[in-house]
């Protein structure tokens, strides 16, 4: 048994256990692997983080936090909004611990067993049908990495760190089966124009649609990150609406009606807007990036070389180009993409920054591949033809430019205009 | 085993649309009618979901205070620890607790029954989110009630008024026709065309 064991350690563990029998001294191991280890080995692997269930180093202490704005739970015992710890965040996908949660009134976390589970898809088709869970994995499925971000993902003044500014935006790779697949199996009768998408939730929230949408890309997924989706993202069955605002994107979703119109469930209530620009805003994300290193909060040691480094996004499709300003805005410079740049999908960009230890402003801005280039408040602000003040609330979904003020001192701070 | 594939095929060609949209996999059940009736709680503006069952604003009153709205949401409708249901603005001295502020302090622009362009939206949210810790399990006539007492407080609709699968869509919302139409997406369209 010990033999069977030792065969399968690293030879690290072999040449300790080794050194141990033949009596040296623990000086002369470290001299010879010319290190110090900085904790005990451990002998045994009976913990979970050892044999069930990976745990991440008790030396990493990245943790989401909930809104300033109200506090989760809250006094109901209500899951609000939970934001994503950006400042630590590497690549493009959103470990799903750490992905952000939100919910629109506020719920709870239902407890859902999939074998009971069930997809119903009726009202303008062929042929209504309930899908068990069996049922959908049988089917051809796609894998697809993409962004969910909520519309309350805004910076404001008061906020001081990028997991505060734009915690509310997470990358995940999802897989299941496309949406499309399923209304195809039921046969989308003429005259359908909009789907009700419903979770099994307590409160069983729905939204609206357009056909053309689920038509498009929409996935039912069961996967994230190659595990079943977690129960606060869904589980066991989520809707992914590909660049559409966090509240579509429907967990445990149950039910798809096939319509005629928007209809103007609890949910899509918080959409409607008097102004038709705003609602045009509203809906699909549009470009946006943000540097998360550096970025508020954290401090640089000195003058010197730094990998600036941030993400891009888009609901229009994919990142095709990202640009940074260390002075402020008065000049561009092209980053470079890190990472694969996946239609709707979180996208890493770095970029080489010499900083010479003065106060300066640095920003990203990005452009999708439909040409629409990353605003900033100011250019929202004319447009709609408002002052630009910190007060300015951009409409629909706020894809402005971030701006982080470096001081000397190499402290980094939210620079909000 | 020619002749049977054409004739195959001929019978395809002949059925058009329908042959077209034949299930390609086969998977999945047909659900019984009862069981979409029963899930089949998302209400259009026309209210066809609605389900039997008739409610005044009198009954709603008290429902109110039965069901447990008062104790979120304040005795009138106001002033209490969930957002406001009634015009007028939290009764004078009264602070909201931290964090609720704006939750509890709506403007009467934002009241439900003021702002929302159609009732029926009302009587869904109701339905599917109420009371907390307690939702789906009022009764229609129940949630035409209390539908009915919210829509009477704002002055919407008189109080003798019945609600009903008939009467709720119909009911003359004061901010109907407030809203712009939401966009028509398409695949590859920016969201709005020179913005910003």
């Amino acid at each position: 048994m010990d033999k069977d064991m030792d065969s399968k350690q690293p030879n690290r563990r072999k040449f300790l256990k080794r050194a141990a029998v033949a009596g040296l001294a623990a000086e002369a191991v470290r001299s010879a692997k010319g290190q110090t280890p900085a904790s005990p080995w451990r002998e045994k692997g009976t913990s979970k983080e050892l044999i069930a269930y990976g745990e991440r180093s008790r030396f990493v202490t990245s943790l989401r936090a909930p809104v300033a704005e109200r506090p989760s739970p809250d006094m109901f015992g209500l899951m609000f909004h939970v934001l994503t710890p950006l400042q630590d965040s590497v690549g493009s996908i959103t470990p799903s611990s750490l992905h952000y949660v939100a919910t629109h009134r506020g719920s709870y976390i239902p407890e859902i067993d999939p074998k009971q589970h069930r997809l119903m898809i009726h009202g303008m088709v062929d042929r209504p049908l309930i899908f068990t869970m069996d049922d959908l994995k049988r089917l051809p499925y796609v894998t697809r990495v993409h962004f969910i971000e909520c519309i309350g993902n805004r910076a404001k003044p008061t906020h001081k760190t990028v997991q505060e500014t734009h915690g509310m935006t997470s990358c995940s790779e999802w897989t299941g089966v496309l949406l499309s697949t399923l209304l195809k199996e039921c046969g989308v009768q003429n005259g359908a124009s909009w789907i009700v998408a419903e979770g099994a939730e307590e409160i069983k929230g729905a939204s609206s649609i357009p056909l053309g949408k689920a038509m498009d890309d929409c996935l039912v997924a069961w996967g994230m990150n190659g595990e079943p989706i977690r129960p606060q993202q869904g589980f066991p069955l989520r809707l992914l609406v590909p660049g559409f605002e966090g509240i579509f994107q429907t967990k445990y979703l149950r039910r798809v009606k096939v319509v005629d119109r928007y209809y103007m469930t609890y949910n899509d209530y918080g959409h409607i807007n008097p102004d038709p620009k705003a609602t045009a805003l509203g809906n699909q994300i549009g470009p946006k990036s943000v540097i998360t290193y550096p970025s508020g909060g954290q401090q640089l040691a000195g003058p010197g070389f730094y990998e600036i480094s941030g993400l891009a996004w888009s609901g229009g499709g994919a990142i095709r180009s990202v640009e940074v300003s260390t002075d402020g805005g008065k000049s561009w410079k092209e980053a470079e993409l890190r990472t694969p740049a996946f239609p709707m999908a979180h996208t890493r960009f770095g970029f080489h920054w010499n900083w010479d230890g003065k106060e300066c402003v640095i920003l990203s801005r990005c452009t999708d591949e439909l040409g629409t280039v990353q605003p900033t408040r100011a250019q929202a602000a004319k447009y709609f033809g408002k002052t630009l003040t910190p007060d300015f609330r951009v409409p629909g979904a706020d894809n402005t430019v971030q701006s982080w003020r470096v001081a000397s001192d190499g402290s980094v701070h939210n620079e909000f205009a | 085993m020619n002749s049977l594939k054409c004739l195959a095929l001929a019978t395809l060609l002949g059925l058009g649309i329908a042959s077209a949209q034949s299930p390609t996999y086969g998977v999945g059940r047909k659900p019984a009618a009862e069981e979409i009736r029963a899930w089949d709680i998302s209400i259009s503006p026309t209210g066809e979901e609605l389900p039997p069952g008739r409610g005044t604003a009198k009954e709603g009153e008290s429902l109110f205070k039965q069901k447990g709205c008062a104790g979120c949401h304040g005795p009138t409708g106001m002033g209490g620890q969930a957002p406001a249901l009634v015009k007028g603005g939290p009764p004078p001295g009264q602070t909201p607790p931290k964090g609720m502020e704006g939750m509890h302090m709506v403007p009467d622009t934002g009241i439900m029954a003021l702002r929302s362009p159609y009732a029926t939206t009302i009587w869904d949210y109701i339905s599917r989110g109420m009371p907390l810790n307690k939702e789906g399990t009022l009764k229609p006539a129940e949630v035409y009630a209390i539908t009915a007492s919210l829509l009477y407080k704002n002055d919407v609709i008189k109080e003798d008024e019945v609600m009903d699968a008939q009467s709720l869509p119909k009911v003359n919302m004061p901010n109907k026709n407030g809203f712009a139409d939401m966009p028509v997406w398409k695949h590859g369209v920016p969201r709005l065309a020179g913005y910003p």
